[in-house]
C-alpha cells in the first residue's frame, strides 16, 4: 500500500496518464529526446500482509478492529483504570487469550505465504542484457526487461511475446493457476517482428494494470531507424500473464509490461468481499438486546447504589469507612464509574469466547463438507472445496436456488445428435452402418431418404470443420498425460480413423459444443487436421487434404451469440463462416431460407437439444479488404476496442446465407431431476437462469420435474408479447396484470410453514420469461412504470413453483438475484453455477457454489462452495445445511443463555450486599466459566450433533422447512431461552439464599461466609447449564460423552485443587477449602441436588409434551422412476407430455 | 478471525505453477477417507425422552424426594432454637443504657444482664451464635479489606500490608496488623450464660470457645508472624486496628493456641458473611452426659459486656442458642422445598401416566429411527 503510494508520488506524471509506456529493453526511443526511465514497482510478489517488524502493531489494530475485540478492550482497559470489582485479569485474560491464538494463526498462515512469496520473488529467471543472458533473481525485474521463459517455467510478469522459438511465432500457455483452464491457448508474437531482439528498438504503449485477466490493448511503435516507425496493435493474445506456465514451446522471449503486485495475477488476487450470514446478523442483534440489558443493569444498580446510600448511616457505617481519596471524589464522577464497575461486573453477559466458539465450529465444521466421501466425484477424482466456511448455516436457510441450466442441470457432455441441411434432416446412426455416404436420413417423421445436394453438404460439413476454435491436440503430450484427459475427447472411438497415428489424438477446446461439432462432422468423413501457422487442414471424404488459409477469427461472446471465421481457400476465395443461436443467426441471413430450417431448430430444441445454426458468406475482394482494414483499424485501437471490434463484427457478419443446423445433445445431470425435486419439497424455489434457447430451457425444465404436468406456464417472452399485436409496453403491462391475478391474487392463502404436498390440488404455475423482457420490465421507460411492474414482475415470480429465465446474459442472471435479495423478507439466495458466466450470479448470492465443471475454474475460484455433480446439492443444503444451522443456531441461543444465568445471580447478589459491586463468584470462577467449564460441551455438540439422522433429513426434504426463515433464531426462540436464563437464575440465587437463611450449614455448627454461598451458586450454575446441554443433546458420540462429563469433573477437579493451595500470587485467599467444606455439608449437597433437578424440570416436560415428529416419516415418499441413466427416456416424455400445456 | 483467512491456501497460487512440474504426471486422489468421524458416522446413542420413558423417572424422582423432604422437615422442627435480641433498642431493654451511651472513648465497659426463660430443654451439644442484622459484612470495599498474606504470617505483609486495607492500613505511621476493614469491625462484645437453677443460684455454664473455625483457616490460612510464642516480640512495630481495646496478641492471652492471628474468634469473624443478616458461631455448650440435658428448661441470664455499636446503621444484635442436627442449624426451607418437589414429580408422574393410557401407546413409540 504505502509502496504504491510512494510510488505515486515518485512516478506523478507517468501515473496521471492512463497509459503506460515502456521501453523495450530500456533503449530509449529518439537520443534527441531526454531519457527518463519511468518508474514501475519491482517485480516482487507481496502477498504477505506482515513483516517482522509491523507484525505485532498492524496485526493488533487489526483484531480490535473486529467490535468485539474493541468492546472487551474498552472492559478491559476500565478494569485496569477504575477500581473495579473484578481484576482487569478475569476480562484480560480470555481476551489475550483470544488475541494471541487469532494471532498465532493470522502469523502462520503469514508466514506461509512469505515463504511462498520467496520461493517465486527469488526464483532465477533469464534476462537479456546488451545481448547477454544474466541469470536475476524474479524479483529483480524491472518493466521493459527483455525476459526468456523456457519450456514449463511460469512467466515471472506480464509479458508481451517478441519472440517465440516455434516457426509460427506462437506458444501455448496453460493458465491453470489463473482461471484453472488447464486448455492449452494460443499466444502470438508481435506480428512482424524482427528476429534479432538487440537490435530491437521499440516502445509499448499500454493501458495502465487492470485486473480483467481476459483484457489487454496496447500498442507497439517499432522504430526501424530513424525515420520509419512501424505500428503494432497488442491485444491480449500477445500478453503472456504471470502464473501462466509456457507449453509446448521450447523458449519465448517478452518484454515485461507490469511487474510484481501490478500484474494482473496480483490484481486479481485482491479479497473477495466477505460475506456475512444471516446467522451473524442475529447474534449481532441478540448482542444488542444483550448489551441493552448490561446497561439498564447496571444504571438499575447505580440509581439504587445511591437510593441506598442516602439512608443514613449506609453509606458510611463505622465498621467500613471509606479512604480518603474515594470521600474527595466528585460525586457525579463517582457515580459514573460506579456505573462502569458494574458494566464490568455484568459484562460477563456478553461472552468474548462466543465469538471463538462460533468461528471455532465454522472452521473445523466445515472440514465436514470437504471430508464428505459423498461429495466425492471419481470421474474428477475431487471432492466438495470450501472457499469460506462462514456460511456454513447459511446452506440450510436457502429459499431460493438459482441455477445455470448447461453444465449444472446438464453435463455439458456434448454429443452430436443430428444436423439439417436445407431443410433436409440427418441424424447420425449409430456404429458403421455406412462408411461411403455419410447421409443417413433417419426416422418416420421425415421426408424419407431425402437429402440435400451433395455441394451444399460438403459445404456444411466443411463449415463445421472451419469455423470454431478447437485445437488439436498432439500426440506427443498425450504421452505426458499431464491430467487433462477430462479436457480432451478421444478422437478414435469408432475405430475408423483414415490415420492411424492420429488416434492418439484429441481436441482441445474452451466449449465443449465446439468439440462435439467438429467430431460430428468427423463422423460424416470431414476431419480437422490441425492449424498449422494460420492454416487450417481439414481431411475430406476422399482422403484429400485441404487447406484454408485463416484470416480472421471473429470470436465467440455471449452477446453476439455466434463466432465466425474467415479463410480463405486454396482456389482463393475468401470465405466467411459462421456459426451460432438461431436468434442472433436468422435476422443476418436471407429470410427465404430461414423458414426451412427454423421448423427442424424449433422440433430439435423441444427435444431439448442445442441447436447451432451454420451461415456462410463469400466475400469479394473488395468486401474482404474492407473488412480486413476495419478489423485491424479495431484492433490497434485504445480506447473501446471491444466496442470497436463488434461493430465491425456486425458489420461483417450480415447478408449470409443459412446452410443448415446441428442438434448437440447436452444429458441431464445425474440425478438431477430427484434433486431438483427434493429441493422443492425442501420449500425452495428453484429459477433455472440460462443463457440458453427458451425450448431447450423448457424441455430441461421438463425434465428436470421443475414443471409438472399440470404447471400452468405463464409466459412473459418476445413472442408472447408480439402476439396481441398491441404495443409491446402496453402488452408487458397487461399481461403482467393478468398473470399477477392469476398466481396472485387468485391463489389460495398459504399459511406459512404449511407443506404443499404433490398431490394438493392447488394449481402450480411455472414462468417464463426472457431476457430481452427481462431488461424492458427492469429498465422501462418511465421511472413509475419500472418500479411498478418491476413489483408485479417480483410478485409473481415468488407465487411460481419454478421461474426459467431463459436468454440471460451474465449480468443479467447477477440482476435477477439482486432484485430478489433485496425483495421483501430478504431471502436467502444460493446461485450454482459452472461457468465463467455464472460468476456475477454466484458472487451475487448469499451463497455462491460452484460446479467442478468442463467449463473452466472460475465459477469455482469464486465461489463459496465447491461441489463436483449437481446431485451434491442435495446433500450440501438438506443434511449438512440442516445441521450446520441447527448446530449454529444452538450454540448461539445457548451462549447468550449460559451467560444469562451465570451473570443475574451476580446481579441479583448487589441487592443484598449494598450496591456495592461485590461480585458473587471467586475471579478464577468468572473467568474460567467461559473458557473452561462450559465451552468444550457446547462446542462439540456444536459439531456433532446431529437432531435427525442424515438418512432421515435426506428422505424427508419437507424437514427443510422446519427451519426455514431462521425459524430457531427469531425472536420467539430467543425470548424462549431468555427467559429460561432469567428463570434459572432467579432459582439458583433464590434457592441458595433461602439456605442461606441460616448459614449453619454443616453439622458441627460452623458457618458459611459469601464466598461459599457463591460457590454453591456456581457449582448448580455449572452442572445445570451442561445437564442442559446434556438434555438437548439427541446424538450421543463418544466425544460427547467424553466432554460433558469430562467438563463436569473437571470443574469438581479444578474447584478442589483452587482450594486445596495457598496461593502465592493471589492476594486474597477466598476459595481457600470453600469447595471442600461445602461438600462436607449435606445440605449444600441436598440443594445443589433440589435445585439441579428443578431447572431442568420444565425442560424435561417440555420434551415429553412436545407434539411427536409423527408426520416426516409418515408422509408418503414420491419418488420418480429411478432416472438418472434414462434421461432419454424422460426427455421424449416430457417432450410429448407437456406439449399440450404449451398449446394453450 | 479463523475463517477470514481460510482460503489462504488459494493465495499459494504464484508458486503453484511453478513447482507443479508442467503439471504433469500426479494426479493423487483426494478421496476423503472413509473414517466414522469425517464422515459424521461415529456410533452414538439417541436418546429419546417420551413419556414412558420419563414416567418412571417421576415416580422414582417423587419416591427419593418426599421421604428426604419428610427427613429434613423433621429433623429441622426437632432442632431447639433461641434467640433474643439484646441491641437494646426500646427503653425496657436491659441494654438500653449500653447502647444509648455507648462512646468509643469509654475505658470503663458497659455491662448489661438479659434474662431470659428456656420452654423446652436443649439435649446434646448447644452451639451459641451470635447475630448481626443491616450489618454488610459483604460490601465490596469491606470484603477486600483484609490482607491474607499478612494473616498467613508473612512477615514483610506484616509490616508492609496490603494497599487493599485503606483506609485501615495504617494507624501512627506504623502498620495494622491485623489491618483492613473486617479485622478493624471485630465482634467484641462478650457474652456469658448462667442458669438460675430453682434455688435461685446463678450457675455458670462453661463455654468452649474452639473449635469454632473451620480446621483449614485456623490450621493453614491463619498463622501468627514467628510462631505463637512470644507474640508481643513477633508484633512489634506494628499498631493495634484502631476499634480495638487491645493488640492482637492479647485476644486470649490464657491459651497460645488461641491467640494472636489464629483466635478463633477472630477467624470467625474474618469469614465474611453472605447476607446482610447473619450469624456467627460464637461458643459451644457441650453435653455433659447422656442423662442430663445440657441446658435443661427454666431460667438463664445472659451478660453482655457491651462495646460493639451497632445503632449507628440501625443495626441489630442477637444472641441464638440453637442444637444442630446433621443437615447444620434450623433452616425449613429445605424440607419444604424437597417435600414440594417430591409431591410435583409424583403429581406429574400420575398426569403422564393418565396422558399415557388415555392417547393410545402408538403414538409414542420412536418415530425417528436410530
Amino acid at each position: 500500500m504505502l509502496r504504491r503510494r510512494l510510488n505515486r508520488l515518485l512516478g506523478g506524471d507517468e501515473r496521471r496518464v492512463d497509459s503506460r509506456t515502456i521501453y523495450v529493453g530500456h533503449r530509449s526511443s529518439s537520443t534527441s529526446e531526454v531519457f527518463i526511465p519511468p518508474k514501475f514497482c519491482d517485480n516482487r510478489i507481496v502477498s504477505s500482509k506482515y513483516t517482522v517488524w509491523n507484525f505485532l502493531p498492524k496485526n493488533l489494530f487489526e483484531q480490535f478492529r473486529r467490535i468485539a475485540n474493541f468492546y472487551f478492550l474498552i472492559i478491559f482497559l476500565v478494569q485496569v483504570i477504575v477500581d473495579t470489582p473484578t481484576s482487569p485479569v478475569t476480562s484480560g485474560l480470555p481476551l489475550f487469550f483470544v488475541i494471541t491464538v487469532t494471532a498465532i494463526k493470522q502469523g502462520y498462515e503469514d508466514w506461509l505465504r512469505h515463504k511462498a512469496d520467496n520461493e517465486v520473488n527469488k526464483y532465477l529467471v533469464t534476462v537479456l542484457e546488451q545481448g547477454r543472458k544474466i541469470r536475476k533473481e524474479s524479483e529483480k525485474i524491472k518493466v521493459g526487461d527483455v525476459v526468456e521463459v523456457e519450456e514449463d517455467e511460469t512467466f515471472p510478469c506480464d509479458l508481451i511475446l517478441l519472440q517465440s522459438s516455434r516457426d509460427d511465432d506462437t506458444c501455448f500457455v496453460t493458465t491453470a493457476s489463473l482461471d484453472g483452464e488447464s486448455n492449452h491457448k494460443t499466444h502470438y508474437t508481435v506480428p512482424d517482428m524482427e528476429k534479432d531482439l538487440e537490435s530491437l528498438n521499440a516502445t509499448i504503449e499500454c493501458e495502465q494494470p487492470q485486473p480483467d485477466l481476459y483484457k489487454f490493448v496496447g500498442r507497439m511503435h517499432i522504430y526501424k531507424n530513424e525515420q520509419e516507425t512501424a505500428v503494432r496493435s497488442l491485444g491480449p493474445e500477445n500478453l503472456l500473464l504471470k502464473g501462466a506456465t509456457l507449453k509446448n514451446t521450447q523458449k519465448i522471449c517478452g518484454v515485461a509490461v507490469y511487474t510484481g503486485m501490478e500484474t494482473k495475477m496480483a490484481l486479481n488476487y485482491q479479497g473477495k468481499s466477505q460475506k456475512r450470514s444471516a446467522v451473524e446478523k442475529s447474534i449481532n442483534a441478540f448482542l444488542l438486546v444483550y448489551l441493552c440489558i448490561l446497561v439498564s443493569k447496571a444504571l438499575v444498580c447505580t440509581t439504587l447504589k445511591y437510593v441506598w446510600q442516602s439512608k443514613p448511616g449506609q453509606d458510611e457505617p463505622w465498621y467500613n469507612e471509606k479512604t480518603q481519596k474515594e470521600k474527595d471524589t466528585n460525586l457525579y464522577l463517582k457515580m459514573f464509574t460506579d456505573f462502569l464497575s458494574f458494566m464490568v461486573l455484568f459484562n460477563f453477559i456478553i461472552p468474548v469466547s462466543m465469538y471463538v466458539t462460533v468461528e471455532m465450529q465454522k472452521f473445523l465444521g466445515s472440514f465436514f463438507i470437504t471430508w464428505d466421501k459423498d461429495f466425492f466425484d471419481p470421474e474428477i477424482k475431487e471432492g466438495a472445496l470450501v472457499n469460506t466456511s462462514d456460511l456454513n448455516e447459511e446452506l440450510g436457510q436457502v429459499e431460493y436456488v438459482f441455477t445455470d441450466k448447461t453444465g449444472t442441470l446438464t453435463q455439458n457432455n456434448m454429443e452430436f445428435i443430428e444436423c439439417c441441411i436445407d431443410g433436409f434432416q440427418y441424424k447420425y446412426r449409430d456404429a458403421n452402418s455406412e462408411l461411403d455416404g455419410f447421409c443417413v436420413t433417419d426416422g418416420p417423421v421425415n421426408k424419407v431418404q431425402q437429402k440435400a445436394g451433395r455441394e451444399r453438404e460438403e459445404l456444411f460439413l466443411r463449415a463445421l470443420c472451419l469455423c470454431h476454435t478447437v485445437q488439436v491436440k498432439e500426440s506427443t503430450q498425450q504421452s505426458q498425460g499431464d491430467g487433462l484427459i477430462d479436457q480432451v475427447d478421444g478422437f478414435g472411438v469408432d475405430g475408423e480413423v483414415p490415420h492411424p497415428p492420429q488416434e492418439q489424438r484429441g481436441f482441445i477446446a474452451s466449449s465443449p459444443d465446439e468439440v462435439a461439432l467438429v467430431k460430428g462432422a468427423m463422423r460424416y468423413g470431414f476431419t480437422f487436421l490441425g492449424l498449422e501457422s494460420k492454416t487450417m487442414k481439414i481431411l475430406t471424404r476422399n482422403n484429400d487434404v485441404e487447406m484454408y488459409e485463416l484470416l480472421h477469427v471473429l470470436n465467440f461472446d455471449p452477446v453476439r451469440r455466434r463466432m465466425s471465421v474467415i479463410v480463405r481457400s486454396k482456389s482463393g476465395d475468401t470465405l466467411l463462416f459462421c456459426k451460432g443461436a438461431d436468434s442472433s443467426i436468422f435476422p443476418r441471413v436471407r429470410q427465404e431460407e430461414v423458414e426451412r430450417i427454423r421448423m427442424n431448430v424449433e422440433r430439435n430444441a423441444t427435444e431439448g437439444y442445442r441447436t447451432l445454426c451454420v451461415a456462410y458468406k463469400y466475400l469479394s475482394a473488395e468486401e474482404y479488404a474492407q473488412a480486413d482494414a476495419g478489423l485491424r483499424e479495431a484492433r490497434l485501437a485504445l480506447q473501446d476496442r471491444e466496442e470497436k471490434l463488434i461493430t465491425v463484427y456486425n458489420q461483417v457478419e450480415t447478408g449470409m446465407s443459412l446452410i443448415g443446423a446441428t442438434a448437440v445433445e447436452d444429458r441431464l445431470q445425474e440425478e438431477a431431476a430427484e434433486t431438483m425435486e427434493a429441493l422443492q419439497g425442501a420449500g425452495i424455489k428453484v429459477w433455472v437462469l440460462t443463457g440458453d434457447k427458451m425450448e431447450t430451457a423448457k424441455s430441461t425444465c421438463y425434465a428436470c420435474r421443475l414443471f409438472q404436468r399440470n404447471t400452468e406456464l405463464l409466459e412473459l417472452t418476445v413472442r408472447t408479447l408480439e402476439d396481441g399485436g398491441k404495443k409491446r409496453e402496453k402488452r408487458l403491462k397487461d399481461l403482467l396484470h393478468e398473470y399477477h391475478k392469476k398466481a396472485v391474487q387468485d391463489a389460495p392463502p398459504v399459511k406459512a410453514g404449511v407443506t404443499r404436498t404433490w398431490s394438493s390440488a392447488t394449481q402450480d404455475y411455472g414462468f417464463i420469461i426472457d431476457g430481452a423482457t427481462l431488461s424492458m420490465v427492469l429498465n422501462s421507460s418511465s421511472e413509475s412504470n419500472s418500479s411498478c411492474n418491476k413489483n408485479l414482475f417480483l410478485e409473481i415470480c415468488q407465487n411460481c413453483a419454478s421461474v426459467l429465465c431463459c436468454r440471460m446474459a451474465p449480468l443479467q442472471k447477477a440482476q435477477i438475484v439482486k432484485m430478489v435479495k433485496n425483495s421483501k423478507g430478504s431471502p436467502i439466495t444460493l446461485s450454482i453455477g459452472d461457468g465463467a458466466n455464472d460468476v456475477s450470479m454466484i458472487l451475487e448470492a448469499h451463497v455462491g457454489i460452484g460446479i467442478k465443471g468442463k467449463e473452466g475454474r472460475q465459477a469455482v475460484r469464486n465461489s463459496d462452495y465447491a461441489i463436483p455433480k449437481l446431485k451434491h446439492l442435495k446433500k450440501l443444503l438438506l443434511a449438512h445445511g440442516h445441521l450446520y444451522y441447527v448446530r449454529i443456531a444452538h450454540l448461539v441461543q445457548y451462549f447468550f443463555y449460559k451467560n444469562l444465568c451465570f451473570i443475574l445471580p451476580q446481579f441479583l447478589y448487589q441487592f443484598f450486599c449494598g450496591y456495592s459491586q461485590q461480585p458473587l463468584y471467586d475471579a478464577a470462577y468468572l473467568t474460567m466459566y467461559n473458557i473452561c467449564f462450559t465451552s468444550m460441551p457446547i462446542l462439540a455438540y456444536s459439531l456433532l450433533e446431529q437432531h435427525i439422522c442424515m438418512e432421515v433429513l435426506l428422505d424427508n426434504s419437507t424437514l427443510y422447512r422446519e427451519i426455514a426463515k431462521n425459524a430457531m433464531l427469531r425472536w420467539g426462540p430467543f425470548l424462549y431461552w431468555t427467559l429460561l436464563g432469567v428463570f434459572h437464575g432467579l432459582l439458583f440465587f433464590f434457592g441458595v439464599r433461602y439456605l442461606f437463611s441460616n448459614p449453619a450449614l454443616q453439622d458441627n455448627g460452623q458457618v458459611f461466609g459469601n464466598w461459599s454461598y457463591g460457590t454453591i451458586v456456581f457449582t448448580v450454575l455449572v452442572f445445570t447449564v451442561t445437564l442442559k446441554l446434556a438434555l438437548d443433546t439427541r446424538h450421543w458420540t463418544w466425544i460427547n460423552h467424553f466432554v460433558i462429563w469430562g467438563s463436569l469433573a473437571f470443574y469438581m477437579f479444578f474447584s478442589f485443587f483452587w482450594g486445596g493451595i495457598i496461593w502465592p500470587f493471589l492476594k486474597q485467599q477466598r476459595l481457600y477449602f470453600v469447595f471442600a467444606n461445602m461438600l462436607s455439608s449435606v445440605s449444600a449437597w441436598l440443594v445443589i441436588i433440589l435445585l439441579i433437578l428443578l431447572s431442568l424440570l420444565p425442560e424435561i416436560l417440555l420434551v415429553v409434551f412436545r407434539k411427536p415428529r409423527g408426520p416426516h416419516t409418515r408422509q408418503m415418499k414420491h419418488r420418480l422412476p429411478s432416472s438418472g441413466t434414462s434421461t432419454i427416456f424422460m426427455l421424449s416424455q416430457t417432450a410429448s407430455s407437456h406439449s399440450f400445456s404449451w398449446s394453450d | 478471525m479463523m475463517a477470514s483467512s481460510y482460503n489462504a491456501k488459494e493465495e499459494d497460487g504464484p508458486n503453484s505453477g511453478a513447482s507443479n512440474n508442467g503439471g504433469a504426471g500426479v494426479v493423487k486422489s483426494k478421496k476423503p477417507d472413509n473414517t466414522a468421524f469425517k464422515q459424521q458416522r461415529l456410533p452414538a446413542w439417541q436418546p429419546i425422552l417420551t413419556a414412558g420413558t420419563v414416567l418412571p423417572a417421576f415416580f422414582v424422582i417423587g419416591l427419593i424426594f418426599i421421604p428426604i423432604g419428610i427427613g429434613l422437615f423433621v429433623s429441622s422442627n426437632n432442632i431447639k432454637e433461641f434467640e433474643i435480641d439484646y441491641t437494646g433498642v426500646d427503653l425496657n431493654n436491659p441494654c438500653y443504657n449500653c447502647a444509648k451511651n455507648f462512646s468509643w472513648n469509654s475505658t470503663t465497659p458497659c455491662l448489661c444482664s438479659v434474662p431470659f426463660t428456656l420452654e423446652q430443654p436443649f439435649e446434646s451439644n448447644v452451639f451459641m451464635y451470635y447475630g448481626l442484622s443491616n450489618f454488610y459484612q459483604n460490601h465490596r470495599r469491606y470484603v477486600k479489606s483484609r490482607d491474607d498474606s499478612q494473616l498467613n504470617g508473612d512477615q514483610s505483609a506484616l509490616k508492609n500490608p496490603s494497599k487493599e486495607c485503606e483506609p485501615y492500613r495504617t494507624s501512627e505511621g506504623q502498620p495494622i496488623a491485623p489491618c483492613g476493614a473486617i479485622a478493624n469491625s471485630l465482634f467484641n462484645d462478650t457474652l456469658e450464660l448462667y442458669y438460675i437453677d430453682s434455688n435461685g443460684t446463678k450457675n455458670t455454664i462453661p463455654l468452649v470457645k474452639k473449635g469454632i473455625a473451620w480446621w483449614t483457616d485456623k490450621h493453614v490460612k491463619f498463622r501468627n508472624p514467628g510462631g505463637n510464642n512470644n507474640l508481643t516480640v513477633a508484633f512489634q512495630g506494628t499498631s493495634k486496628p484502631v476499634n480495638w481495646r487491645k493488640p492482637v496478641y492479647e485476644l486470649d492471652p490464657s491459651d497460645p493456641e488461641n491467640n494472636g492471628f489464629i483466635n478463633e474468634d477472630f477467624i470467625v469473624w474474618m469469614r465474611t458473611a453472605a447476607l446482610p443478616t447473619f450469624r456467627k458461631l460464637y461458643r459451644i455448650i457441650q453435653k455433659k452426659s447422656s442423662t442430663t440435658p445440657t441446658l435443661p428448661s427454666g431460667k438463664y441470664i445472659l451478660d453482655i459486656t457491651y462495646n460493639y455499636p451497632v445503632l449507628s446503621f440501625d443495626g441489630r444484635k442477637r444472641m441464638i442458642l440453637s442444637t444442630i442436627s446433621w443437615m447444620g442449624g434450623k433452616n425449613p426451607f429445605l424440607g419444604i422445598a424437597y417435600i414440594t418437589v417430591g409431591s410435583i414429580c409424583f403429581f406429574l408422574g400420575v398426569v403422564l401416566l393418565i396422558i399415557h393410557h388415555k392417547y393410545d401407546t402408538r403414538n409414542n413409540s420412536p418415530d425417528i429411527p436410530n
